[in-house]
């Protein structure tokens, strides 16, 4: 019979899971369930009392609660973060350990899988099978998409964002088991956080509306002339008026690195594609984008795609948008804008 | 002296990315369509750290760089001839299989033994560099595996920014959610760091590098070592491309007006 793992790990407030552990949980409780498994969580968390209140989201999971608790456990560090899920590992005695596919166990989880003589798989988006384990997973940047299953031992699986509902089980008490861990030698200082761009954050991952921002936003207009900062205003303009998230095509972004004229906001951390990110969306807006394919496969997980564009022929119009509008997006950009600070007010 | 590193950088080779990709299953398991004859490329998060390490090692007197990928020797050999001009580097060549679906744990294992026999490498002052993710299997998972194999447990995954620091400690920035970076403090090496685009542009050319670099190039890949990659029980039960091939609705007579009304009408559907 598999026994079944999932790590999870309070968030900043150190007295609450995070949303991505807790659709792990759900996770972890549906293979459970099917596979007739035992289910064991694991918290991570600064401080005894914070793994307390943390697991009393868990008590209707129907699991044994593990917990590692300790201020070397309050930020992200590879040293500590990995002894941690060994110690949790070895106490619930995992076969399948699944883990959220977050920064922060993304990590470790190879590392810790090595440790116990497992094997790994990442960016799970789906578990399958009856009786087994059939994980589906994307290859060559989501452009293909395979379905993989393993005989051997403890197996660990990293689950992508999104791909269960956050477990939302009735609070109330829970008995928490902690488990002792001795801390290895502590070389790295983590000291917090820092956004890159200057002023406006305008990655926002909750967002519903993804707006991508391609190259010919700054290249010539009509008149002969570059337009960028009317360009960088229009957009952040429409960030403020939609409540949407930026992302940009790596040639935007690269005309940063080489001192071109560009929008001062925009870090590679905005890239969307092949070398960029892959976020999730419910909607996505492309505009001055010509739609290639190393940029479009970050597009996978965007369901409703639209995209305005000067050019008929770009790759947008060959079956990667529902509507391609063939127009001018600045004066596309100025007046939805406008329409929407209407809608507000 | 300033602080002298050995930076290995692991980086494997991927198709172009603009070439049209089918994945076809034979009885050595999946694989994609004329494999062997896509134009190919360094990975490109890789790439990155290929620069970075370079840039490094050019502000460190007396470090250097070692480039070890594990490919098909003759695509190694074809992508190497573009690769060299831009970054000086001493190849470490494997002779083994290309592409996103061979077990990511055999290829660690195979670096990092290929790692630990590098002539005069010294592990106290090691930074093992590689791209975050590949762009074939994109798991994230072999630079972290080779760490552990080779010891170390100082690692970092989507690194954008090194600082070095004249006492041997280094300031380190990696991606997280919402867009932030993580800043740490490393005491030193040995350390891994799993580079994400970092802040170089691709080098251009420079013949002088490529020169010095073939002096290497060659000879190491006459002597590459063949390695085999162990499946470890993984069994791939389907691979294919995914149907979403959307009907796009092409609108070419729409004002600006009615089309920011129809785009608010649709921004604001749920």
């Amino acid at each position: 019979m598999e026994t079944i793992l999932v790590l999870t790990h309070a968030d900043e407030t150190g007295s609450a899971l995070t949303r991505a552990s807790l659709e792990i949980v759900t996770a972890g409780k549906e293979l459970a369930a099917r596979l007739g498994a035992t289910l064991t969580i694991g918290i991570v968390a600064p401080s005894s009392a914070g793994a307390a209140t943390a697991a009393t989201s868990l008590p209707s999971a129907g699991a044994r609660l593990l917990a590692i608790c300790g201020e070397a456990f309050a930020q992200p560090r590879y040293a500590t973060d990995a002894a941690a899920c060994e110690a949790l590992c070895r106490a619930a005695q995992a076969s399948i350990v699944l883990a959220p596919g977050g920064s922060r166990y993304t990590r470790i989880a190879a590392g810790v899988a090595h440790r116990l003589g497992g094997f790994i798989d990442t960016h799970i988006t789906a578990l399958g099978g009856a009786d087994t384990v059939e994980a589906t997973r994307w290859f060559y940047r989501q452009r293909v998409e395979g379905v993989l299953t393993r005989d051997a031992r403890p197996w660990f699986l990293l689950l992508d964002a999104g791909t269960h509902a956050a477990f939302a089980g009735q609070p109330g008490p829970a008995q928490v088991e902690e488990v002792a861990v001795e801390l290895p030698q502590i070389r790295t200082t983590v000291s917090g956080l820092r956004a890159p761009s200057q002023g406006t954050q305008t990655i926002r991952p909750d967002a519903k509306l993804l707006f991508v921002a391609g190259a010919g936003w700054t290249k010539k207009q009509p008149d002969g002339q570059a337009h960028a900062a009317e360009a960088g205003d229009l957009i952040l303009g429409f960030l403020r008026a939609s409540g949407a998230s930026l992302g940009s095509s790596k040639s935007l972004v690269d005309q940063g690195g080489e001192g071109n004229s560009v929008l001062p906001f925009l870090t590679h951390l905005n890239q969307i594609g092949q070398t960029g990110s892959t976020p999730r969306h419910a909607k996505g807006l492309a505009t001055c984008c010509h739609g290639e394919e190393p940029h479009v496969v970050g597009w996978r997980f965007i369901a409703e795609r639209r995209a305005v564009s000067l050019d008929p022929n770009c790759g947008w119009t060959r079956g990667k948008a529902d509507v391609v509008y063939v127009a001018d997006a600045f004066q596309v950009t100025a007046r939805v804008n406008s329409l929407l600070e209407a809608k507000k007010a | 002296m300033g602080n002298v590193l050995h930076i290995v950088v692991c980086a494997g080779i991927v198709p172009d990315p603009l070439q049209t990709l089918e994945p076809v299953t034979g009885p050595a398991g999946p694989g994609l369509k004329n494999e062997m004859v896509l134009p190919a490329v360094l990975d490109p998060w890789a790439a990155s750290a290929l620069y970075e390490a370079a840039a490094l090692a050019a502000k460190n007197p007396g470090s250097k760089v070692w480039l070890v990928s594990l490919g098909p020797k003759a695509k190694l050999q074809q992508v190497m001839m573009t690769v060299a001009q831009k970054a000086g580097f001493e190849l470490v060549p494997i002779d083994g299989p290309i592409g996103g679906f061979p077990d990511a744990h055999s290829t660690a294992a195979v670096l990092a033994d290929t790692i630990a026999a590098i002539p005069g490498l010294d592990r106290t002052k090691l930074l093992l560099f590689g791209g975050w993710e590949s762009a074939t299997r994109g798991a994230g998972v072999t630079l972290q595996l080779v760490g552990e194999r080779l010891g170390i447990a100082d690692q970092f995954q989507g690194v954008d920014e090194i600082g070095l620091r004249d006492d041997g400690s280094f300031e380190v920035l990696e991606r997280v959610e919402g867009g932030k970076h993580q800043v740490s403090v490393c005491l030193g090496p040995p350390a891994v760091l799993g580079w994400a685009t970092g802040n170089l542009a691709e080098p251009r050319n420079n013949p002088q590098i490529g020169m010095a670099n073939m002096r290497n190039l060659m000879p190491a890949l006459q002597k590459a070592r063949t390695a085999k990659l162990d499946a470890n029980g993984l069994r791939y039960l389907s691979v294919s491309l995914p149907k979403q091939q959307r009907t796009t609705r092409v609108v070419k007579d729409l004002t600006p007006d009615q089309i920011a009304a129809e785009l608010v009408e649709w921004i604001g559907a749920d």
